[in-house]
């Protein structure tokens, strides 16, 4: 039984690494990509609010990719070929960003400025490289210049989006004048977001009829309503949670818009799940296709199935030991 | 230059710059949990100033390793994915286990021991040092295992052209994996101790008299002068593994073109692969049957063993595998020295006392651990070549077809973000020293408190 779905469980656990990713290096990158419109005191509460949660962060992505590595190693080789460049740009930027946090505290002190613009600066290429790939993957792959323009457009979304979420984690962190600021950023920022869920669920459709048909077939549509419905009731919550604030910052919870955003990033990522499975790599290669010998999977499955809660129960612990407004990030 | 070549130069690359940091922070997890401990059982405040110095080390050394090391798990789907398609059912688990056993606790339980001091019971600081350390130690445990495997494959079948495990217990206790593990253990501990050292001597001849770096010098001498007796001994037990799976490596290391009894150990050569001799040979005649057979008459085996009757040559290239070896050696036992004369030193004279001469020989060598680090690693992966998994696999089936200017363009991107990188890691520590240096005198009755920088 487990045995027959061994590549359905993986895809899940993949499906839910990378849905983790996003949400969480989402708002980490995001916070990021807010740098140039923030003061130099207000940057350091910034960096202050995301320190001990980033590595844990980046790691869903090195478990996603592991995943992908282990369980489709076909698939990983075609779509890592594919995105040779892009890959390769949000490495670099994963890198700058990544590095920057340490060197902007412990460099000499002239170079803050120079490792504050890497910080912003890896934020983007990572957000956009990320998004530019989502492009091209939602299409299958394919480089012509209207794919190309396409992917742009995603990235262009995607690192709004994840400056959006910034942005609400920023109101679940911070006070006084940056609280303020982050309210605004929010407000700024969400109309990128609904774009780019916009954008995604609209293209998905015509990528292929198969796609299409999974949407819009009666009675399916009817099954999936609810999907679109909720989504658009998150917006509504986000949208006017942020009017209150903005109105009394200090009269309602500063966590609303994030679980709801987090919420949102779910649903649009579910939707997607929906639309590719049962593909891998879209209209080439399917998960039972591309997937490895079950008993490489079952041994993997064991230490998933022991050790993924345990992660869990320790990340938590870590965002609750971490919880409330952040304060100076100090070793003692 | 072919997409082959330049991937491989972009692996090396790429690897070369992961491995700088693991090596610094797997064993400096363990000394701040010593540091800690230390503090936890004297109330030394110097012992806590040392934690809180090193700390700062391990925190900006860990994040060069996280995002080095992201790079290197997407290298092998861009540019080796002929890797995992023939050995990802050995190699996949193997690395599963190490993202969920080793990265995950590390990751998580760093914020803790970062930040965390003020916020959680002494006692949970302490776990998360712990358990920080043994996640890194972790993460060395898996990679050795499965980078083992690749030189010692075991445990395994082909079932159409493709690698299934038969016997998890030996791919993971492969015959090599033991001796690498020990040997690369041991190099990050010296690479540490001489870390440590050095900056301290730095600090000593800037002028600081703290007890702190006393403590820190005495501490990366000693831990030095501990370590690399085994090390050597481990090295030659490792060298000994090697022969016995591997003898075309060893062929390779010892410079020797024929096999047969009373083989010199070689100091220098130059080894001319189209003429298959060895030009300016300097030796001590018989020493390299002595070391590798325990016999002057020892019969060593030599490279032509490894040449196919049409020509195929089945041996790595001979000089870097040569030269790296001696360098590592050559590492090595300058580390015997010094860190010897160091405590020979130490005792007659006190830390304070020691000679500036000495001392910016330990300054100088700071980064000794790198340098016999890569040259080991070197050693052995140039020597495992043409073979990426010995016997199974070539490196050359397992190159991704991506056009050579790709490959070109990206490498050279990397190369130049990792010499920058590297440079600003020295200036940092330099940096972080320099201010040690010139800091105020702890106050006696409490830990200096300092922000993250
Ligand atoms: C501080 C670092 C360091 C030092 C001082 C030494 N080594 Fe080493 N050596 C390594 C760090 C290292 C390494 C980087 O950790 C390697 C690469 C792969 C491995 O397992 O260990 C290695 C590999 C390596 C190999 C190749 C193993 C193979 O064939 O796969 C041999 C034979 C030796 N070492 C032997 C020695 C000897 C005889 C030393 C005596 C001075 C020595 N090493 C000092
Ligand atoms: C950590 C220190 C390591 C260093 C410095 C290192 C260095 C190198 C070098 C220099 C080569 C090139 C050999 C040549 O092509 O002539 C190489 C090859 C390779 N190594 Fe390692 N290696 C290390 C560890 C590992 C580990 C842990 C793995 C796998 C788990 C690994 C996998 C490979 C692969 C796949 C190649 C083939 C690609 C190539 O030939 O460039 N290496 N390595
Ligand atoms: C092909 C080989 C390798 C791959 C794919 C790889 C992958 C990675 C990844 C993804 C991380 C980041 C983990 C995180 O998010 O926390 C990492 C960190 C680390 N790696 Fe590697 N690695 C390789 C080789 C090595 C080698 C040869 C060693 C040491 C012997 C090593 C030891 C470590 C350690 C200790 C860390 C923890 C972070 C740090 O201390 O810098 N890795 N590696």
């Amino acid at each position: 039984m487990i045995y027959d779905n061994l590549p359905l469980i993986f895809a899940a656990l993949m499906g839910l690494s990378i849905l983790i990713y996003v949400i969480l290096d989402g708002f980490d990158l995001g916070v990021g990509l807010l740098f140039p419109f923030a003061n130099a005191g207000q940057r350091d509460q910034m960096v202050a609010s995301i320190g001990p949660f980033w590595d844990a962060n980046e790691t869903w992505l090195v478990l996603a990719v592991g995943i992908l590595l282990v369980a489709f190693p076909a698939a990983h080789g075609a779509i890592l070929t594919a995105l040779y460049l892009p890959v390769f740009i949000m490495l670099i930027g994963l890198i700058l960003r990544g590095v920057a946090f340490e060197f902007r505290t412990k460099a000499p002190k002239a170079q803050k400025p120079l490792w504050d613009s890497a910080f912003f600066a890896g934020s983007l290429l990572a957000s956009a490289s990320q998004g530019f790939m989502l492009g091209i993957y939602i299409l299958g792959l394919n480089f012509t210049a209207w794919h190309i323009g396409f992917a742009l457009l995603i990235g262009a979304l995607l690192t709004i989006a994840y400056s959006f979420i910034g942005a609400v984690w920023l109101i679940g962190k911070s006070e006084g004048a940056l609280l303020a600021r982050a309210i605004t950023w929010a407000r700024g920022g969400i109309w990128g977001a609904v774009l780019g869920l916009g954008a995604v669920s609209l293209a998905t459709p015509f990528v292929s009829e198969r796609i299409a048909d999974k949407w819009l077939a009666w009675p399916q549509a009817a099954y999936l309503a609810p999907l679109p419905i909720a989504s658009a009731a998150l917006m509504a919550v986000i949208y006017l949670s942020l009017r209150r604030l903005c109105v009394a910052p200090d009269a309602h919870s500063h966590w609303t818009p994030f679980f709801a955003t987090s919420a949102l990033f779910a649903l649009g990522f579910g939707g997607m799940a929906y639309s590719f499975y049962p593909y891998i790599v879209p209209e080439k290669l399917t998960i039972d296709q591309a997937a490895s010998a079950p008993e490489s999977l079952i041994i993997i499955l064991w230490g998933v199935a022991i050790v993924l809660p345990i992660i869990i129960a320790y990340s938590a612990l870590s965002y609750v030991i971490f919880r409330g407004k952040s304060r100076g990030l100090r070793y003692d | 230059m072919d997409t082959f070549l330049l991937s491989r130069i972009q692996f090396a690359a790429n690897i070369s710059f992961h491995i700088l940091f693991p090596t610094i922070t797997i064993a400096l997890g363990w000394v701040l949990l010593f540091f800690k401990l230390r503090f936890n059982a004297t109330r030394d405040p110097a012992w806590m100033a040392a934690y809180m110095f090193w700390v700062k080390v391990f925190a900006l050394s860990f994040a060069l390793g996280v995002v080095s090391g992201i790079t290197m798990s997407f290298q092998f789907g861009t540019n080796w994915p002929g890797f995992m398609e023939k050995v990802g059912n050995v190699a996949g688990p193997l690395l599963a286990y190490e993202v969920l056993t080793a990265f995950f606790l590390e990751a998580a339980f760093l914020g803790i021991m970062l930040f965390g001091a003020s916020r959680v019971a002494p006692w949970v600081h302490t776990t998360a040092t712990f358990l920080v350390a043994l996640g890194t130690t972790m993460s060395a445990f898996w990679i050795i295992v499965l980078n083992s495997w690749m030189h010692t494959p075991a445990g395994y079948e082909l079932r159409e052209g493709v690698v299934h495990a038969t016997d998890w217990f030996a791919i993971v206790f492969n015959p090599s994996m033991p001796y690498r593990l020990v040997h690369m253990l041991l190099a990050s501990g010296l690479t540490v101790a001489f870390l440590i050292a050095g900056i301290s001597a730095l600090r000593h001849l800037w002028g600081e008299r703290s007890d702190e770096m006393r403590k820190s010098l005495r501490f990366g001498v000693t831990l030095g002068a501990l370590l690399i007796p085994i090390q050597i001994f481990a090295g030659d037990m490792h060298g000994l593994n090697t022969l016995e799976h591997q003898p075309q490596k060893v062929a390779a290391m010892e410079g020797n073109w024929e096999t047969g009894p009373r083989v010199p150990l070689l100091l220098f050569a130059l080894p001319d692969e189209e003429a298959r001799e060895n030009r300016f040979e300097i030796g001590i005649p018989a020493m390299a049957s002595v070391i590798l057979k325990h016999d002057p008459d020892g019969v060593v085996p030599g490279l032509n063993d490894f040449v196919a009757a049409d020509g195929t040559v089945m041996h790595p290239p001979v000089a870097p595998v040569f030269w790296s070896f001696r360098v590592m050696v050559g590492a090595g036992f300058a580390m015997l020295a010094l860190s010897w004369a160091g405590v020979v030193l130490m005792r007659r004279r006190g830390v304070d006392g020691l000679p500036r001469l000495y001392l910016g020989a330990l300054a100088g060598a700071t980064f000794i651990g790198w340098i016999a680090t890569l040259a080991g690693w070197y050693t052995t992966e140039i020597g495992r070549q043409p073979w990426l998994v010995q016997g199974v696999l070539t490196t050359r089936e397992a190159v991704a077809a991506v056009p050579s200017g790709m490959v070109l363009s990206t490498l050279v991107g990397y190369l130049v973000i990792y010499g920058a990188l590297i440079l600003a890691y020295m200036i940092t520590i330099t940096t972080l020293a320099g201010k040690a240096a010139k800091g105020q005198p702890l106050p006696a009755h409490r830990p200096q408190l300092s922000p993250a920088e």
